[in-house]
């Protein structure tokens, strides 16, 4: 039995050039959804079908993609649950967060919400088993938790989840989109945002004093515990001159000779 | 003597029908643009000089080459006139006993090479190779030696007779009636590969013909699949193959037992062709780490799979290197079929393997390969402040950074260069920003999308400056603006930093050099050497900075890849040993101090070469360092 999977993509932008692109979280929804066997992996867009960006999740090898034409500022929610309530697909996965707008990873939250299933977020894998859905959820520092759910059910996938296969380019270029008409509220709160790039916030500093690559493997693995001086109880200016000489030894200021 | 005539006859009809049997094969495949009279008309030169040629390089080979078959040609048309037709003249007679001679004696140095046995030498047919041409031989050289009046002559059902009658039958089997199928296939598929050429203008070509010919886009169908995809003029050549086992021994990814033998390459290709085709009957080596007997294939069934012809991991091992098309006697072009294969692999199914999809994704989303920002080319130059085209207008001397200038290895390389074009006062510029990558990655693993894409855009800023001519220090960058580019419209003088140094150097506008005595052996990148016969330029520099320069056993246009090619860094299939490891010990034979590279992915490729090794340097590196001694 041919189980339906749809897949939500979005479209994404490069982290560097800011050019559109395959979001990469949503491209490795695909990329297990293609891997699950038996299943009719179906693509879902809700935006404009015009993007070029969206023939790259063609490229991996689905034939088709239904785009549910709407301005891309919109909010998809509505559009997005109202097409898989007709369609009922056992399974719904998307990455977990897109690129670009608001980037809140409430999506999969509402659209589960709206179909009263039940959503289970950051999987890196899955298969069938009869009626149910074996899982490995990804957890930080490569652990991982095996879940099991009954269908139909919505899944996130995380940029953890196995790299997305190639897009082909001649696949891309043959497959078809097919575009249905929505109507979506416009996003009014997002109209009035200005967007920017963001900013990396600078990094604690970690004394390295390793004598082995032994030794600096486990500083870059294990928890920092420690470390340093605790000052307690000084004078103000002691306080800061123990500040300003360690910045000093840092490098971070320079001392006035 | 009427049944040896009657024989001759046979085999003569029997090879004519072989040979069209045989050519119906290449008609599976696509048509091809052929200029058969040109190619008719050149066949003298194409054979004795540009086949000669490489033939010679292998002296022993050429020498017993030339007693067979030219023995065989004149000694087979001379049996016609004088066994088939009948002519009575003891001159014809004298002169086929001499070819036939000849032909006996090559025939023995055919036996003498096959023993001991050699492994780049196939079994199977070619053990039997040296005893048909000896029957042949003997045969008709009996035959002849009462009509040249030697002996009295004697009768068909004798005892000589019949000897002569079964050694003629055997000799002609192989030599004339089966030709077309058997070992010696070669002869007849090799004269018609020749003539219909893919790269006919190879032929007689002052330097190497190498550039990738662009893909149609458009076609409904992008790349190989099957052996009906290629050109059938392809197909000829595949099967021109006569399995000498060159391509073999040169084949860097062979040397580390990566899954790679382009010679058996060669033969699947020549065999998927048949319905039912397989490699049962193939007796040469194998691709290391997998055995003979699993390929199978057809003429409309996928060449690339697993279980299929030709397994995945041999596609993506190759460097292309251009080792195999430099060696092969036949002219057989590797390189394209490989890439023909991987074109499809890489448009129509996607299936590139390693962290080669996230480069292309990469290269499409940034137009570099390390995803880094465009403008954070010229980041390593920030001492440097290089004069931006944009903001000058024109230059003499535009310099093309490459990859190499996201990468901390290079920028050292690059700096170098910049030092000493400032000693030399030439009036240059980058493209900084506007520059992107060549594409040449992307092109050697298939993606004709993201090359043409690449190559488009760089023409249109390219159209929009002026300059002199381009200089690179990356020879795949100077190979695809030099050789590849031109077919979109970017016609540019390119030249090699190495070249450009060299003319410097020449018309004196270098300060004077310090000798530097050190022992230094020079590695030839593939895309400067093979792809482009540019070996001269670097030793030049190196001899005038007076380097004790030695050479490798394997060098010039005949010097073994670093492994940096083709895309291989990036698909990185596994082999039993690395490709520089191999080529460093190569280096180190030499005892030399320093290898003098003139690539970016040599440096990089040699330079993780792990334990006690040579140490590498650019050869602008090199000079830099002899002018700052003075
Ligand atoms: S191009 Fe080089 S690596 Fe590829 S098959 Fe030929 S010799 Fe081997
Ligand atoms: S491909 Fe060329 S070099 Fe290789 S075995 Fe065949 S004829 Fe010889």
């Amino acid at each position: 039995m041919a189980i339906d999977v749809a897949v939500l993509v979005s479209v994404g932008r490069h982290p560097v050039s800011g050019r559109a692109r395959r979001a990469d979280a949503d491209a490795r929804a695909v990329e297990l959804a293609l891997s699950i066997a038996g299943a009719n992996v179906r693509l879902i867009h809700a935006g404009d079908p015009g993007e070029p960006a969206l023939r790259d999740y063609l490229g991996m090898g689905a034939n088709t993609m239904t785009v549910l034409r709407m301005a891309p500022e919109a909010d998809p929610v509505l559009p997005l649950s109202a097409h898989l309530s007709s369609m009922r697909p056992q399974i719904v996965l998307m990455g977990t967060r897109a690129e670009g707008g608001e980037d809140s990873g409430l999506v999969p939250y509402l659209v589960a919400q709206a179909l009263e299933v039940p959503l289970v977020p950051g999987i890196v894998s899955l298969s069938l088993a009869g009626e149910r859905a074996e899982m490995l959820q990804g957890l930080p520092r490569g652990r991982r938790r095996s879940l099991a759910a009954s269908l139909p059910l919505v899944a996130t996938v995380p940029v953890m989840a196995p790299a997305p296969r190639m897009s082909a380019f001649g696949l891309a270029r043959r497959g078809t989109i097919e575009v249905k008409d929505v109507t979506a509220a416009a996003d009014e709160a997002r109209a009035a945002w200005t967007e920017g790039p963001a900013r990396r916030r600078p990094k604690r500093i970690k004394v390295m004093k390793a004598a082995s690559a032994a030794d600096r493997v486990r500083a870059v693995t294990e928890m920092a515990a420690g470390k340093g001086k605790v000052l307690q109880n000084l004078p103000p200016d002691e306080a800061a001159k123990a500040i300003f000489d360690y910045l000093v030894a840092e490098g971070i200021v320079q001392a006035k000779p | 003597m009427i049944p040896l005539q009657w024989l001759i006859g046979i085999c003569v009809v029997v090879g004519a029908v072989c040979a069209l049997w045989r050519a119906r094969r290449w008609f599976r495949g696509q048509p091809a643009k052929v200029d058969f009279v040109r190619g008719l008309m050149r066949y003298p030169r194409s054979y004795f000089v540009d086949l000669h040629h490489i033939v010679a390089r292998d002296p022993y080979t050429a020498r017993m080459h030339m007693m067979v078959a030219g023995g065989f040609t004149a000694a087979l048309l001379l049996t016609l006139a004088v066994h088939l037709f009948n002519i009575d003249s003891r001159v014809l007679a004298w002169l086929l006993l001499v070819f036939l001679a000849l032909m006996g004696v090559g025939a023995a140095f055919v036996a003498m090479r096959r023993s001991p046995k050699r492994a780049r030498l196939s079994a199977g047919g070619f053990s039997r190779l040296p005893w048909s041409l000896f029957a042949f031989a003997a045969a008709f050289f009996l035959a002849t030696l009462p009509k040249a009046g030697l002996v009295a002559s004697f009768a068909a059902l004798s005892v000589p007779g019949i000897v002569v009658l079964l050694l003629a039958a055997w000799g002609c089997a192989e030599m004339v009636a089966f030709l077309p199928l058997g070992p010696m296939k070669h002869s007849f598929a090799g004269a018609m590969h020749l003539i219909c050429h893919p790269r006919f203008a190879r032929l007689g070509a002052a330097r190497p013909d190498s550039g990738l010919k662009p893909l149609d886009l458009s076609a409904p169908k992008l790349g190989v699949e099957t052996p009906a995809d290629f050109k059938w003029n392809q197909l000829l050549g595949f099967d021109a193959c006569v399995q000498c086992g060159r391509c073999e021994v040169v084949c860097p990814a062979f040397a580390a037992e990566l899954p790679l033998n382009p010679k058996k390459l060669i033969q699947d290709l020549a065999r998927a062709v048949d319905p039912g085709g397989n490699d049962l009957a193939y007796a040469g080596s194998s691709y290391p780490g997998r055995s003979v007997g699993h390929a199978h294939g057809g003429p409309s069934q996928p060449i690339i799979g697993d279980g299929a012809m030709i397994h995945p991991d041999t596609l993506w091992s190759c460097t292309t290197c251009r080792a195999c098309v430099q060696e092969c006697p036949m002219m057989i072009e590797h390189v394209d079929a490989i890439i023909d294969l991987r074109r499809f692999q890489a448009l129509e199914k996607g299936a590139v393997p390693g962290k080669a999809p996230l480069v292309l994704a990469e290269l499409r989303a940034t137009d570099t390969q390390s995803g880094a920002a465009l403008a954070s080319r010229l980041d390593w130059a920030a001492d440097l402040s290089l004069p931006l085209i944009s903001t000058k207008g024109e230059c003499d001397v535009l310099l093309w950074l490459g990859e190499g200038a996201f990468d901390l290895r290079n920028q050292r390389t690059l700096r170098a260069l910049v030092r000493l074009m400032r000693h030399a006062k030439i009036d240059f510029a980058v493209l900084g920003e506007e520059e992107l990558d060549t594409g040449d990655l992307a092109r050697r693993l298939g993606d004709e999308a993201t090359f043409q894409d690449l190559a488009k855009r760089n023409a249109a800023t390219l159209a929009k400056y002026r300059f002199r001519r381009i200089v690179t220090a990356d020879p795949h960058v100077f190979h695809s603006l030099r050789n590849e580019y031109p077919a979109f419209g970017a016609r540019h003088e390119v030249l090699h930093h190495t070249m450009l140094l060299d003319e410097l150097m020449t018309n004196g506008a270098l300060p004077k050099t310090k000798a530097q005595p050190t022992k230094t052996t020079y590695h030839d990148p593939c895309y400067l050497g093979r792809y482009n016969g540019e070996i001269r330029a670097p030793r030049a520099i190196l001899d005038a900075i007076g380097v004790e320069r030695v050479e490798m056993e394997r060098s010039g246009m005949r010097s073994m890849c670093c492994g940096g090619g083709g895309g291989a860094p990036v698909t990185d299939i596994a082999g039993k040993k690395r490709i520089p490891d191999v080529r460093m010990e190569q280096a180190r034979e030499t005892g030399a101090a320093v290898v003098a590279v003139a690539c970016p992915n040599c440096a990089v490729m040699l330079e993780g070469v792990v334990g006690p090794r040579p140490e590498i340097f650019d050869v602008a590196e090199l000079l830099l360092q002899a002018v700052e001694a003075a």
